[in-house]
């Protein structure tokens, strides 16, 4: 069943009917589109859930004026000052409001202004966000939990500007991480976090918020959550990526090309839970798996991949599996040309 | 133009709010409140409750038929005085040491029973340690165990009631040393900033495990931090239960009517330990733990006042004692007699709906326990 739907993503649109979104098989998108880049995209996904979900609020620090990465443009302007709202300077304090509301079967979507300052947060996600439902025996859950936050390398952002923490947080249970490629897929996946009856942590590319430009469709459609997407097909080598390394990887697979190379690329899209499926017919066709992160190797989301893979494609695999990823350093300003292997 | 640094110390200490005397009486200048007899008897009878009850479970622990638990000593007023000034769709955000609540609304003997046991009728399906009880039922959230973090998310509760205009108030408690955490920081900024109608409420119990509050904190107590945050506050007498009840009754209405978080420090005293994993005379006196036993119990305060109003005597007391004693161990002989829920419960509620890799795993588990089932104890599943 899994199958049957990858196969058909290459030509497919997709549109969300149901909430119970483990169990779509088929999706369409609206046909009518406006060009958009990631932080528009964005933007309009909220713009949907305030609209569609009267509970729903965005609040973070520097929300009302627009976001420091217009994300939240015209949103207070127009859904009002008690749905979108700055708070105070602390994100343990916007992590614990998220829970807090949401227990109350309300909606809540904040806004981390840098992946880099979610630190703070961890304890209200790992020690209680993830595991609000389960510890309650289900009386309670939170999953009405969105956290957004700008993440991965933009240029000139340093150790503090730079980070991609999806690592400390998919060894959570109860969490899910979603991380888009692209705006198409950014403003479906975000409205699926949103409507998502689990909490979600959802890391968007920062570099690509302007410079990752589509025809987004206009209206409400969602993309569901824990499927990835074959976004090139080939059937030399797989190569598995997210969020801004995804262009990368294609861009990689040109360079392959002219050396007689055929990669099939994939974006996965959702790291808890993850699309093992799509990753292991894949493989079993090629033989070879390449996965590439901008965050450091070492206990870096590849491993989980690489480990799960090596376990169910054993048989399959024609060469050790490959991680192309930054380097075990806090990231370096003057040398991230080379930490990203650009 | 004088240059002066204040020595915040130097300023006077935040007075105590108290009704009841040591011995039951009125003190003079306070107002009686209005609690009828029937009112009053359930608070009484309430305490006398929770003594009986931590007092079982204590020892049932060190016979082992627990793994954990731990006692309300001292405290007793601070949960059935807030209690009884709550409605009922208040949500109450507790630490650990707030049972009463839970049971004032009408939580079981037996549910705190089968939540002590773990068994198949633990509402938390027998998942986290003795005491980290919840209701949904009674709008009261699942404890636990790390402190302060119910804090600012008592006030999503109270912002969400806000929203809805349920004309309800978010709870939370918590200890002195909880206190400490960036979480009360966070908490009690966005409170006021955004207006939240939501109730602080420390129990000031003087020790956090083995830490005297004294190494807790330099400042005035917790009720002088309310004003740095532009709070509404107030230091009761957490040992008198009708300077907890009022209190607690005027933060309410204030919460609501002005949609503002109001401080409350209860100044109370932690006469057991702070668990069944601590032996507190290590690092405090016996005299210590009596004196304030023999002077400044709530339960007795608060029986000298009803003796003193003709509406109790001993041989009710006798009586209530007896039923609550009895209820209680029959509540844990049936506990302990009832199954431990079954192992598919184990990978459900971690989503809302089980993922892949989960199904995977149960898959996997069930495949090994049944490859090698004599090591695995079934008798209880």
């Amino acid at each position: 069943k899994k199958l049957q739907v990858n196969m058909k993503l290459s030509n497919s649109v997709f549109n969300i009917v149901t909430r119970n979104l483990s169990e779509i098989v088929e999706y369409t998108l609206p046909k009518e589109t406006r060009r958009m880049n990631l932080f528009t995209a964005i933007n309009d996904a909220m713009r949907v859930a305030l609209s569609t979900d009267e509970t729903a609020i965005v609040f973070g620090e520097d929300v009302a004026f627009g976001g420091v990465f217009r994300c939240s443009v015209g949103l207070r302007e127009e859904f009002g000052p008690t749905r979108v709202f700055n708070t105070p300077l602390s994100e343990q304090g916007i992590a614990g409001l998220a829970i807090g509301y949401a227990s109350m079967g309300r909606t809540a979507i904040a806004e981390i202004q840098f992946a880099d300052y979610i630190y703070p947060a961890i304890d209200q996600l790992v020690n209680e966000a993830s595991k609000f439902r389960y510890r309650s025996g289900n009386q309670f859950n939170c999953g009405g939990v969105t956290i957004r936050a700008p993440s991965g390398a933009v240029g000139h952002g340093g150790h503090y500007h730079s980070q991609s923490p999806e690592a400390y947080i998919t060894h959570t249970p109860g969490l899910r991480v979603v991380i888009p490629s692209n705006p198409i897929d950014a403003k479906g996946l975000l409205l699926s976090s949103i409507r998502c009856e689990d909490p979600v942590v959802f890391f968007e590319p920062k570099a690509l918020y302007r410079a990752s430009v589509d025809e987004v469709p206009i209206g409400d459609y969602m993309i569901p959550l824990g499927i990835g997407k074959i976004v090139k097909v080939g059937t030399d080598v797989t190569l598995v990526g997210w969020g801004g390394q995804v262009n990368v990887l294609l861009k990689a697979s040109e360079m392959a090309a002219n050396l007689g190379i055929s990669c099939e690329v994939i974006d996965l899209r959702s790291l808890i839970p993850w699309d093992t499926e799509l990753v292991i017919q894949s493989v079993i066709k090629t033989g070879k798996l390449v996965v590439s992160h901008e965050a450091p190797k070492t206990s870096g989301f590849a491993a989980e991949i690489s480990s799960t893979i090596q376990e169910e494609c054993f048989l399959s695999l024609e060469a050790p599996i490959q991680r192309v990823c930054g380097y075990d350093t806090p990231f370096p300003l003057i040398f991230e040309k080379v930490m990203l292997l650009w | 133009p004088i240059l002066n640094i204040h020595d915040t110390l130097k300023a006077e200490k935040w007075p105590v709010y108290r009704i009841l005397g040591i011995k039951g009486n009125i003190i003079e200048g306070a107002t009686e409140p209005i609690i009828n007899k029937e009112l009053s008897l359930k608070m009484y009878s309430m305490l006398v409750r929770i003594q009986v009850l931590d007092e079982i479970f204590y020892n049932a622990q060190r016979q082992g038929r627990i793994s954990f638990y731990m006692q309300s000593s001292g405290e007793e007023a601070t949960h059935i005085g807030t209690a009884a000034a709550l409605s009922y769709s208040d949500m109450v955000l507790a630490q650990y040491r707030e049972v009463g609540l839970l049971l004032w609304r009408g939580f079981s003997l037996q549910d705190v029973a089968d939540q002590c046991f773990s068994n198949i009728a633990d509402l938390g399906k027998g998942r986290q340690m003795p005491i980290h009880y919840g209701s949904r039922e009674l709008n009261y959230q699942t404890i636990s165990s790390p402190l302060a973090t119910q804090m600012p998310q008592a006030v999503g509760v109270a912002y969400a009631m806000k929203l809805s205009n349920s004309q309800s108030v978010a709870i939370c408690f918590f200890g002195e040393g909880a206190a400490s955490e960036g979480d009360f920081h966070a908490a009690m900024n966005f409170a006021s900033t955004l207006e939240a109608p939501v109730i602080f409420f420390c129990r000031n119990n003087g020790y956090a495990i083995s830490t005297p509050a004294v190494e807790q904190y330099r400042g005035d107590g917790i009720v002088s931090r309310a004003s740095g945050y532009g709070m509404h506050c107030i230091r009761v007498d957490g040992n008198d239960i009708l300077a907890v009840y009022t209190a607690t009754e005027q933060a309410r209405k204030i919460a609501l009517e002005r949609n503002c978080p109001v401080l409350i420090e209860a100044m109370t005293y932690r006469r057991g330990h702070h668990s069944t994993s601590d032996d507190s005379t290590k690092y405090r006196s016996l005299a210590e733990i009596n004196f304030w036993r023999d002077h400044f119990d709530p339960v007795s305060r608060f029986r000298n006042y009803l003796e003193s109003k003709g509406w109790w005597d001993s041989s009710k007391e006798q009586s209530l004692r007896e039923t609550e004693k009895l209820t209680v161990i029959q509540a844990m002989q049936i506990a302990e007699k009832k199954p431990k829920p079954q192992l598919d419960s184990m990978f459900e509620d971690v989503y809302k709906v089980k993922p892949p890799n989960l199904i995977k795993q149960e898959q996997e588990l069930l495949k090994h326990i049944a490859k090698f089932p004599d090591h695995y104890n079934k008798s209880n599943h």
